[in-house]
């Protein structure tokens, strides 16, 4: 601190012009992420608005752009997100139970929480290889909708169980301490006090774990879902595309006039991303306001 | 009883993990069979397609490392400005309004971003560059550097924000002026925190996949010109799994060699990253 040894105010009026010159560097700093984001949902809803009438919700895909259309992608997409959510869910939330609620200070826990926090951090292709090695073909479950609804519940299993156990830590003490007293047993407080009151939080996070799953590409590619698929799911083991694997075949087209196609199916799933998140918030709000301790 | 089924679900993670290392492993072993550990990991031709087939891995590194240090070169000082604002100058208000539009940043789905740097990013850049090819790195790692950008801030805003306001107040009552207290007195406080925030983000970078698939190109090569057609290690992985390669052969091995050494990067740099979390968690506590 060498501002330390001058006398008090010396070099005020620089220093000061620092500040102030700093504090508009960081100001800068943070409104270029909010001015990307703008451009950038600009740039889709330009090239895309004019390519979202009601044939590309029914349409499926085209070799033709003015034909292609996301029934095949939206309807694997809802395939693949209704699965997962049935698998990742129970699993998901379970976990959280016992690390937050069951759970002591041995080293195995300790080992688990190190590999939970890594796990999360783990490239979602290699999920993918995962994928591909135990589901499609030591399980011989093929490239279905089954398949994919795994893998993507083994990838979002980390952040649904984190996000559960910070709602369930949120939970004050004396609610469990409460439900003892009055002669509880361990699972019927858990089961009747804790989750009731943890599940605004455990619902927000599953949410938004869930919407990372439908944006997700790279498994789905790696355990094969197809790129150019006529034909609606009707069973967890029928083949299947989804939307993020459709934008990414159009967008990996030479022609130009794909490139707007990209653009509709990117706004359909940013719509339904976003709808999803306004969820997440409203949730979270309304317990916020509903719920004081 | 339930408390040996929810610690089944505990385990699972566990077991995920496990499952990661044996695939990988297994399949890796076989490659090794028949191309050495050392011409892999040290070779500087990467053509496992076509004759003559060569696996020296570099190319594919060092694509790799192109995206990442250009994603750092944007995502280091803007993550650290924003988190910074947000934890030193933002008031209230404007921090809730701004920590959304940052979730709402890092919630776009990373092809989405590809699609972006393809469309709007490289004909940009080709404004500045003519040179500039079609598929090159510079895009590529600048959308990952937005990409990750919401990740470094919000790391970088806990951390900052878990330096305790005392600290702060001794700076004041020292004369020292906002930015001074921010940079000299907060931001070394926090300092293994915002490392953390680096490290974790990074790692990230390394396992993008859409976004460099769509922008970087498929071309392994070692070059320092980031307007030039690169490949990354995870790029590689998505061209061999597009085309139809039969269990077995050599094309389908490099998948799980290339699989395995990323997971290795990646993993040691999270559990560097969460080890420096957890330490600096406990400073303050």
């Amino acid at each position: 601190m060498t501002s330390a040894t001058a006398p008090l105010g010396r070099n005020l009026p620089i220093r000061r012009r620092l500040g102030g010159l700093f504090h508009a560097v960081f100001l800068i700093a943070t409104f270029t992420g909010v001015v990307l984001l703008a451009v950038l949902l600009a740039e889709v809803i330009q090239n895309g608005i004019p390519w979202l009438t009601g044939s590309f919700f029914t349409n499926f895909p085209s070799r033709f752009p003015d034909q292609a259309g996301i029934r095949a992608a939206l309807w694997g997409t809802i395939w693949l997100i209704g699965l997962t959510a049935l698998f990742s869910i129970p699993v998901g939330v379970g976990a959280a139970i016992y690390l937050e609620e069951y759970a002591g200070r041995s080293w195995f826990n300790t080992l688990i929480e190190i590999n939970i926090a890594n796990l999360a951090g783990t490239p979602s292709i290699v999920y993918g290889i995962l994928g591909l090695a135990i589901f499609v073909r030591w399980m011989a479950l093929g490239r279905s909708v089954l398949a994919g609804a795994l893998t993507m519940s083994l990838l979002i299993l980390p952040v649904t169980i984190i996000a559960s156990r910070e709602a369930l830590r949120a939970v004050p003490n004396s609610i469990r301490l409460a439900a003892f007293a009055l002669g509880a047993t361990k699972w019927q407080t858990i089961r009747a006090h804790v989750l009731p009151a943890a599940l605004p939080g455990i619902m927000t996070g599953i949410i938004l774990a869930l919407s990372r799953a439908i944006g997700e590409t790279a498994p789905l590619i790696m355990i094969g879902a197809l790129t150019f698929v006529a034909f609606t799911p009707a069973g967890p083991m029928d083949e299947f595309t989804a939307l993020p694997i459709q934008i990414f075949n159009w967008a990996s087209r030479p022609q130009r006039e794909f490139y707007g196609v990209a653009a509709a199916g990117i706004l359909v799933l940013l719509g339904v991303l976003l709808t999803m998140n306004a969820a997440a918030i409203w949730i979270r709000h309304r317990s916020q306001r509903s719920m004081r301790w | 009883m339930i408390q040996a089924v929810l610690f089944l679900c505990a385990l699972l993670s566990v077991v995920t993990t496990a499952g990661i290392i044996w695939v990988l492993a297994r399949e890796t072993l076989n490659f090794f069979r028949q191309v050495s550990a050392v011409s892999f990991l040290t070779g500087m031709r990467w053509t496992p397609l076509f004759q003559p087939s060569s696996f020296g891995v570099l190319p594919l590194v060092g694509g790799t490392l192109m995206i990442v240090v250009g994603a750092a070169l944007v995502a280091v000082p803007l993550g650290l400005g924003t988190g910074i604002f947000l934890s030193e100058y933002a008031s209230d208000r404007l921090r809730g309004i701004l920590k959304p539009v940052l979730e709402i940043l890092a919630g776009i789905p990373t092809v989405v971003y590809g699609y972006f740097a393809l469309t709007f990013v490289t004909p940009q850049l080709g404004r500045l560059f003519p040179s500039i090819q079609v598929f090159n790195a510079a895009s590529a790692s600048i959308v990952v550097g937005v990409m990750i950008l919401p990740m470094i801030a919000s790391l970088c805003d806990d951390a900052l924000r878990a330096v305790p306001q005392a600290l702060r107040h001794a700076g004041y009552a020292l004369g020292a002026t906002r930015f001074e207290v921010s940079t000299r007195v907060v931001l070394p406080g926090a300092f293994s925190g915002v490392l953390a925030s680096f490290v974790l983000a990074l790692s990230r970078a390394i396992g993008e996949t859409m976004a460099v698939t769509l922008a970087a190109g498929a071309t392994p090569r070692l070059t320092v010109n980031p307007l030039e057609s690169i490949q990354t290690m995870t790029a590689y992985i998505v061209q061999v799994s597009l085309g139809d390669t039969p269990a077995g052969s050599m094309a389908y091995l490099t998948v799980y060699a290339v699989g395995m050494l990323l997971f290795m990067i990646t993993l040691a740099m999270n559990l560097v990253g969460n080890r420096i979390l957890r330490h600096f968690q406990e400073v303050y506590e």
